[in-house]
């Protein structure tokens, strides 16, 4: 099983498109756009690094069992960013009113 | 499971991998995976050495309350110094560099593993590690605990942390490279006819462990990087006087800490399945069962790691989560303790010193997993945390685990990688004093946890006395279990009764070929036929 | 595609075929760089964090960092990964010469990247008083933009040390990279990687993209913070 080689223009398309988003990432980040400028900025990001590994490293044309291992990684980062995050995003929170876990708390003070 | 008697008298083959070369560069130089075996056996018998020299020092120590031979300051390097060695230099590389790197090529049908270079490449890089991390122990030590929380680490020590985490930082790539290695291997190279199903439940769980290896390693290295910064530069990610945030450091400890802990027992449970097999003449029970559960185990292991941090503010409500998915975590290893109890079952149990090791493991790692359920659940958690509750939790599991793990199957294996037997008699001597001094060391720590003895002090209220000498006297005999085999290997490895092919009448394809192997372990690819541990009902009798 | 006079392709003893060896290679390769995200991740959680509390000190800090720079930077390594990409290319096709062309311009572009990092955005932020652990005090203009988006300068000082931190990481993966397309560069020239065996090159380009990507995703994180309007 021989590889199949893609043309050089191939390349050349993924690379202009790469340029492209380049371009838009950089110049929408001088338009207010509030919190969704984080949100096109790592959108963008995502697109572009998708074109890198489909079609510059060959994922599309490799087995199931490498794009697993990509697959993986990222899941990976996610549990540890996300699982990390979450102790930070909910460290603060307080019991309401009335729940049985404000109680517990008055209870629990002299 | 006695040696099967044999109408000759088995002899050595005349070519093997230990004799087809001569000479310390056909050593040095190597790229047979069973000769790397022997280059790590060698090294991380040199450091576990130095861990067990603390662990001694800290049990003399502790016989008098007001602390026997050292300072507080001096006691806190000893044991940081027993956990960094014991953990990054020697469990970690145990079973994967010496059985593994050994027996994984060969229980699948290959000739080597897929990177023989990067193999050696890994030794290297392990002898680099453990030599700087040695001689920032001999030039003072760490004194910080071997979790290296911040701010102690990066600020308050003045003691070696920059060059313990450096030495750290490049052992760690060692066990990056020999993960991928083992992934790449089981994936690529199995001999026709063996798939995944007909795998020995060994390479299940290596290869669970090499993902573990693969995706929690870099993150300590990461971590270790970032002190070393802190250390050299000042710039603090993690101190408070510049906002940063030393829980942040705690989790990402933790998120390879935990996994680091699933390496390190779950090579073990690898074994045992087949000092089960072989020792009760048996397929395992419910094969696909355990093979998921190394899986599972490897996955889940990496969400649970706040169960360590309980007590440090963080959030109530993530530590909720991390509780319970701590005991989701334990089914898995449950499954298996039921599964190998299950195959022992109207098995022909053998009580020679592999199934002995097995039979010990099966009990002291369910009572060490029940006791890490009281530390899963945060209001046990609460007043444990930090106590030898914990320290004895963890050494049951790592000594009455992993440990028996390793010697049984260094004694299922040594016929297969020396070609001789080792003395029967005096292996299952050292293995009673092994579990003896082991449950009299560590049983009591339990109590002295309860009681309120914190871990980490070289001193202790008059009242736990007792339960301290105990565990002292109990840690002598554990030393002479350990020191027993070290002399019966070495003379059985020059003195011993020739072994044969197959000593124990066990199913594997390591035990289809030579003992000692030829270098390229197979003359002729094996094509695999037949479903692993096939025992058949007339092989279950004999012996 | 017939066999050259290059040389044959090379099989090691443990592998049974070059399709066996080429695909645990490409395989290896993955999976070292599965362990290369979760080296970085580390760094991008700890920025995930702390950008989270101290926002405005990160959009301040953002702001003092020269946008031109890093969309250069990005453009450079997106065309690094061009020719990155044509050179796997040539050598698949068994083209020497044109292998040899790719590689010294990937290899230019990225010995360009590490360069002017050093010596024109780093040295100009140590003339700054940018650079915590050395010389961290923000005066004049940076000082307005800090006091403008009403940020703490010690959290500041934690941007610039996330800063530092993850664009050094990824510049000491640059010059190993660079090290790897010499090395590349030496195997082309003794034949060694145009007879068949282009895994070799193949492996160095997925290991050239990959930080071609940590970088796309720096950019934005490090540059763009809070938009610049």
């Amino acid at each position: 099983m021989s590889e199949h080689v893609h043309p050089k223009r191939f390349y050349v398309a993924v690379f202009v498109a790469l340029v492209v988003l380049t371009l838009v990432t950089t110049t929408v980040a001088f338009v207010d756009l509030g919190r969704l400028n984080t949100v096109v900025a790592l959108v963008i990001a995502v697109c572009k690094a998708t074109l890198v590994v489909l079609f510059f490293m060959h994922l599309k044309d490799q087995t199931g069992l490498t794009r697993v291992v990509l697959i993986a990684a990222v899941i990976w980062l996610a549990v540890l960013i996300g699982i990390t995050m979450s102790d930070v995003f909910t460290r603060h929170w307080v019991p309401s009113n009335g729940s049985w876990q404000a109680s517990a708390v008055m209870q629990s003070q002299p | 499971m006695s040696t099967v008697a044999l109408e000759t008298t088995p002899t050595l083959p005349e070519v093997h991998y230990l004799n087809a070369d001569y000479g310390w560069r056909s050593w040095l130089f190597t790229t047979d995976h069973k000769r790397i075996a022997w280059l790590y056996l060698i090294s991380i018998t040199f450091m576990f050495a130095i861990g067990g020299l603390s662990a001694t020092l800290m049990r003399l120590n502790l016989i008098e309350p007001s602390g026997l031979l050292f300072e507080p300051a001096s006691y806190n390097k000893l044991f940081t110094a027993h956990g960094l060695v014991m953990i990054f230099f020697f469990l970690t590389q145990s079973i994967p560099t010496v059985l593994g790197n050994f027996l994984i090529p060969i229980m699948i049908g290959a000739r080597d593993v897929a990177f023989p270079k990067l193999n050696l490449l890994s030794w290297y890089i392990y002898v680099l590690g453990a030599t700087i991390f040695v001689l920032s122990l001999l030039t003072g030590g760490v004194d910080t605990g071997w979790t290296l929380y911040t701010p102690l680490s990066t600020t308050y020590a003045n003691t070696n942390v920059l060059s313990a985490t450096v030495g750290i930082f490049i052992a760690g790539f060692s066990s990056i490279l020999t993960g991928l290695n083992f992934i790449v291997t089981i994936h690529k190279m199995r001999a026709p006819g063996m798939t995944w199903f007909r795998l020995p439940l060994f390479i299940w769980s290596m290869y669970a462990t090499s993902v573990i290896f693969v995706l929690a390693m870099p993150v300590i290295a990461i971590t270790l990087a970032l002190i070393a910064l802190e250390r050299v530069w000042h710039v603090g990610i993690f101190d408070p006087g510049l906002g940063g945030d030393p829980i942040l450091f705690q989790h990402l400890f933790w998120f390879f800490g935990h996994p680091e802990v699933y390496i390190l027992i779950l090579p073990s449970m690898g074994v045992i399945s087949e000092l089960v097999a072989a020792g009760c003449r048996k397929r395992i029970f419910g094969y696909s069962f355990v093979a998921f559960s190394s899986v599972s185990i490897a996955a889940i292991s990496f969400m649970v790691w706040g169960h360590h941090m309980f007590l440090t503010g963080q959030s109530v409500y993530a530590g909720l989560v991390f509780s319970a998915l701590s005991f989701a975590v334990a089914i898995p290893s449950a499954v298996k303790i039921f599964n190998w109890t299950a195959t022992m079952h109207k098995g022909s149990v053998s009580y020679d010193a592999p199934m002995l090791y097995a039979i010990g493991f099966i009990g002291l790692f369910t009572i060490g997993g029940l006791t890490g359920l009281f530390l899963a659940s945060m209001g046990t958690d609460v007043h444990l945390h930090d106590t030898y509750f914990v320290v004895a939790h963890f050494h049951y599991v790592m000594v009455g685990g992993a440990i028996m793990g390793y010697l049984g199957g260094l004694h299922l294996w040594w016929p297969k990688m020396t070609g001789r037997l080792y003395p029967e008699a005096w292996a299952r001597f050292a293995c009673l004093l092994v579990f003896v001094g082991f449950n009299l060391t560590f049983g009591p720590q339990f109590i002295l946890g309860y009681v309120g003895m914190p871990r980490r002090y070289a001193v202790y209220p008059a009242e736990f006395q007792v339960l301290n000498v105990l565990s002292s006297a109990g840690a002598s005999i554990l030393a002479v279990g350990y020191v027993i085999p070290l002399i019966y290997f070495i003379w059985s490895a020059l003195k011993g009764p020739i072994a044969g092919p197959n000593p124990w009448g066990a199913k594997g394809l390591e035990w289809t070929i030579a003992s000692p192997p030829p270098t390229h372990n197979f003359e002729r690819t094996p094509i695999v036929t037949e479903e692993a541990y096939a025992y058949g009902p007339e092989e279950a009798h004999v012996g | 595609m017939s066999a050259e006079a290059h040389g044959a392709t090379l099989v090691a003893e443990q592998f049974d075929d070059f399709e066996q060896q080429k695909h645990a290679d490409t395989f290896g390769m993955w999976i070292f760089l599965a362990t290369e995200v979760l080296f970085f991740g580390g760094l991008f959680c700890g920025y995930s964090l702390y950008r989270n509390l101290y926002f405005e000190a990160f959009t301040a800090g953002s702001h003092l960092l020269k946008i031109e720079y890093g969309a250069f930077y990005t453009l450079l390594l997106i065309c690094s990964s061009l020719t990155m990409a044509l050179g796997v290319r040539a050598s698949m096709l068994r083209r020497p010469t044109s292998l040899t062309v790719y590689l010294i311009l990937t290899w230019i572009m990225g010995a360009a990247f590490v360069y002017i990092k050093l010596r024109y955005e780093w040295y100009g932020d140590y003339l700054e008083g940018l650079v915590p652990g050395l010389n961290f005090a923000p005066h004049g203009e940076s000082l307005e933009i800090i006091n403008r988006f009403h940020a703490t300068l010690p959290h500041v000082g934690l941007f610039f040390i996330f800063y530092f931190c993850m664009t050094g990481v990824h510049a000491l993966h640059m010059v190993v990279g660079v090290g790897l397309l010499t090395t590349l560069l030496i195997f082309t020239r003794q034949g060694k990687v145009t007879g068949g065996n282009y895994n070799w090159v193949e492996i160095v380009g997925l290991y050239w993209h990959f930080v071609d990507i940590v970088w796309i995703f720096l950019f934005p994180l490090l540059y763009l913070i809070g938009g610049r309007y």
